[in-house]
């Protein structure tokens, strides 16, 4: 009796042993809804599948504003992905949070890391280890309405290269009703799209000044360098009355509209853009007096969740090897249009003399990238701070105090807990 | 042995059932029946409230696991100034936006009840803005108030020779603003209950009266209003609880900025909702959440207590 269950035992230890291998592993990859990104990331799994026979990806998709919540819920309930997508500024909430955990040295050399993707891949490290890597990056550059600048008499194969001449553009381009009232914007202003990351990034350095501390701990804009940043964007709506604030709700609605004849935004907006009934073009953010440039770069990253060990460690860390590699970034840049990551992949000529994309790509070589850790309260807080100028006709540098005492509490705490 | 227990029992669960009287039995059924919604009820609606009450007492941010913090979320609460903020502008929109509606609603109720022509096609047009989803009519709205040459109001006003509102970009004029949009889009609902009420009235009281000769004045004073009052007691409560839990026309109509600018349009709601689910804050948020519930409650019950009837 005993031999006949002993004898049982192992046949069945033998047939699991036997399933165990032949049967594939499967891992969960998990990002938002978007449908350019689902559409590359299935190029991307059927190419790794191919690759590696024995793992299979599950592609998992939630709506981006579910997004975060979905990747915390699934964390309490035990289940969350291995390999998941996120953007880089929650990731000291995901750290905290336990939802992914680092990668390994052995597997992703971080020397490698650091020399073959742009600098911004910093903002992915948290004391000594990287917890994750980007396919894809996105920078800001300026959009101008070529068709605008010619009616207006400018070159529309010169856009503005400095500040000063950001300003002539857009007061010869701004159109006016005889009541005064803007009907079409010499170049938006908008703090709620990319102007507070303009602001925070590229201004405030540009006037010789920087947003944080070294560790980032601290806000370090309230001073003078801050104060004429803000006074740059609140003086083309006060002062030259070439933009107004939500002039047509946003200002890339405008642009798209062709009401605006230049505005800042992303790398994201070109699919948006594509489409527009005009002819236009991408200049890099525009120098200050001394030639300095600057510019803001953000990226959504991979990482491998908290949860994922053993056979399944393996297949994320493979799986996410080759989502960041160049083959994977040329893939994404074709479907989605985000600008490669690793600078190999992304200074090639062909992509440098691109009209569209090289602005960009040399925006990556000076762009800074901001730790947030609550991105929409640090967002808030730069756009009523411009409001309070605009709208209240609060005294700049009062506004810009306030601004840094309320930024200042949020890091306070966030690193206090 | 086993055939025994078999047969035994049905026997013995028949004669269980058949001890109970007719009136016994009646009860269990209906508990039966009533015990699904209760169940339902207590699992999806009263146990979170409950668990909201405790979580007000925690610094619970979904990641780390929730620890006890006594009062401190409350005590931060009425600290902050946003919170004060946000509680004026909730009261501004129960306390206009309540009467407005009732009284404009009230009035084409009892106009449009003595309109025979179009009649059905007339109530249909009030009707309408109720049956809109919210995020669509607040995006049309948005356009209105969009400065020249986008916005028809300020184009209408540009035509009469007056200057162009800000409208939405203004502190002072963006709740105003948000609220008419939300009392035209509940008006057609009010209407519809209005009208049924003024339908219940028997029509035998108002020719008695005519016959007395009262006027038209006294006749609405004296008959319509007090006959009305069972709606119209429904029609504060309901539309009360409506405007503090104003959320989506604002939400919809200030996406870029929500809440804004500089949370002159923001009512409580929408802070919880910012305090939860970008801020993670969740112990904060449901403390919100409390008082938001001890609002409501406080104002449901004095407006039940004012408008009770008198005997």
């Amino acid at each position: 009796m005993r031999k006949k269950i002993g004898l049982a035992g192992l046949a069945a230890g033998i047939s699991f042993l036997a399933m165990g291998s032949a049967q594939a592993v499967e891992i969960e990859y998990w990002q938002y809804v978007f449908d350019t990104r689902v559409e590359a990331m299935n190029q991307l799994i059927a190419k790794f599948e191919e690759a590696n026979p024995d793992i299979t990806v599950k592609h998992v998709t939630f709506p981006y504003a579910d997004y975060q919540t979905r990747v915390v819920a699934a964390k309490v309930a035990g289940q969350g992905p291995d390999v998941v997508q996120l953007f880089y500024g929650w990731l000291d909430n995901f750290v905290a949070g336990g939802l992914i955990q680092p990668l390994d040295p052995e597997v992703f050399p971080y020397d490698q890391i650091e020399s073959e993707f742009f600098p911004i891949v910093s903002a992915m490290k948290r004391g000594d280890s990287y917890y994750g890597l980007p396919t894809a990056v996105r920078s800001l550059a300026l959009f101008y309405n070529k068709q605008l600048f010619e009616e207006a008499g400018l070159d529309p194969n010169n856009p503005p290269q400095t500040l000063d001449e950001l300003i002539e553009a857009a007061k010869a381009t701004v159109k006016r009703d005889g009541s005064g009232n803007i009907t079409s914007e010499g170049i938006t202003v908008s703090m709620e799209g990319q102007d507070h990351q303009w602001w925070r990034e590229v201004l405030i350095r540009q006037f010789g000044g920087q947003p944080y501390s070294d560790d980032g701990r601290s806000v370090a804009y309230n001073d003078e360098a801050g104060l004429a940043a803000l006074k740059f964007i609140t003086d083309l709506q006060l002062e030259h009355k070439v933009g107004l604030s939500g002039f047509m709700d946003e200002g890339q609605a405008a642009f798209r509209a062709g009401r605006a004849a230049m505005t800042i935004d992303g790398t994201f907006r070109l699919g948006a853009f594509a489409d527009n009934p005009f002819e236009w073009g991408v200049t890099e953010l525009p120098a200050n007096a001394d030639g300095l440039r600057s510019n803001y770069a953000s990226y959504f990253a991979n990482a491998i969740g908290a949860t994922a060990e053993g056979e399944e460690l393996e297949a994320a860390q493979k799986f996410l090897a080759y989502i960041s590699s160049p083959e994977a970034m040329d893939i994404w840049l074709d479907v989605v249009g985000e600008l490669p990551a690793r600078k190999a992949a992304a200074l090639t000529e062909e992509n440098l003399a691109d009209p569209i994309y090289g602005p960009f790509l040399k925006g990556l070589e000076y762009a800074h990238t901001t730790i947030f850790v609550d991105e929409q309260a640090q967002r808030q807080v730069a756009i009523d701070m411009a409001n309070r100028v605009l709208l209240q006709g609060q005294d700049p540098a009062e506004s810009l105090a306030q601004a840094a005492e309320e930024e200042q509490a949020i890091l306070d705490r966030f690193y206090n807990k | 042995m086993v055939s025994v227990a078999r047969q035994a029992s049905p026997a013995q669960s028949a004669g269980l059932w058949d001890r109970f009287s007719i009136r016994t039995k009646r009860v269990i059924w209906a508990w039966g029946f009533l015990a699904l919604p209760i169940v339902f009820y207590v699992t999806i609606r009263f146990y979170p409230t409950v668990q909201a009450f405790w979580l007000s007492l925690t610094d619970w941010d979904l990641l780390r696991p929730a620890t006890f913090i006594g009062l401190d979320n409350y005590k931060r609460l009425f600290a902050d100034p946003l919170f004060w903020q946000v509680f004026r502008n909730t009261f501004t929109y129960l306390i206009i936006g309540t009467p407005v509606s009732l009284v404009l609603s009230f009035i084409i109720a009892f106009y449009l009840d003595r309109v025979r022509f179009m009649h059905g096609f007339i109530r249909a047009l009030y009707f309408l803005p109720f049956l809109t989803t919210a995020a669509a009519m607040a995006w049309v709205w948005r356009w209105f108030y969009q400065p020249v040459p986008i916005g028809v109001i300020n184009d209408v006003l540009q035509l009469m020779g007056l200057p162009q509102q800000p409208f939405l970009r203004s502190v002072n004029q963006a709740l105003p603003a948000i609220m008419v949009t939300a009392i035209w889009a509940g008006l057609g609902f009010q209407i519809i209950i209005f009208m049924a009420g003024l339908r219940a009235i028997p029509t035998t009281y108002y020719e008695a009266a005519r016959i007395d000769g009262l006027g038209e004045w006294a006749i609405l004073r004296k008959i319509t209003l007090p006959l009305l009052k069972p709606t119209t007691v429904f029609l504060v409560v309901f539309s009360s609880i409506g405007f503090l839990r104003i959320f989506d026309q604002v939400y919809n109509m200030t996406t870029n900025d929500p809440g804004g600018p500089l949370n002159s349009t923001k009512p409580l709601v929408l802070m919880i909702f910012q305090t939860a689910f970008s801020s993670y804050d969740m112990g904060y948020a449901a403390a919100q959440t409390v008082v938001l519930f001890t609002i409501l409650l406080v104002v449901s019950l004095v407006q039940l207590w004012v408008l009770r009837e008198r005997r």
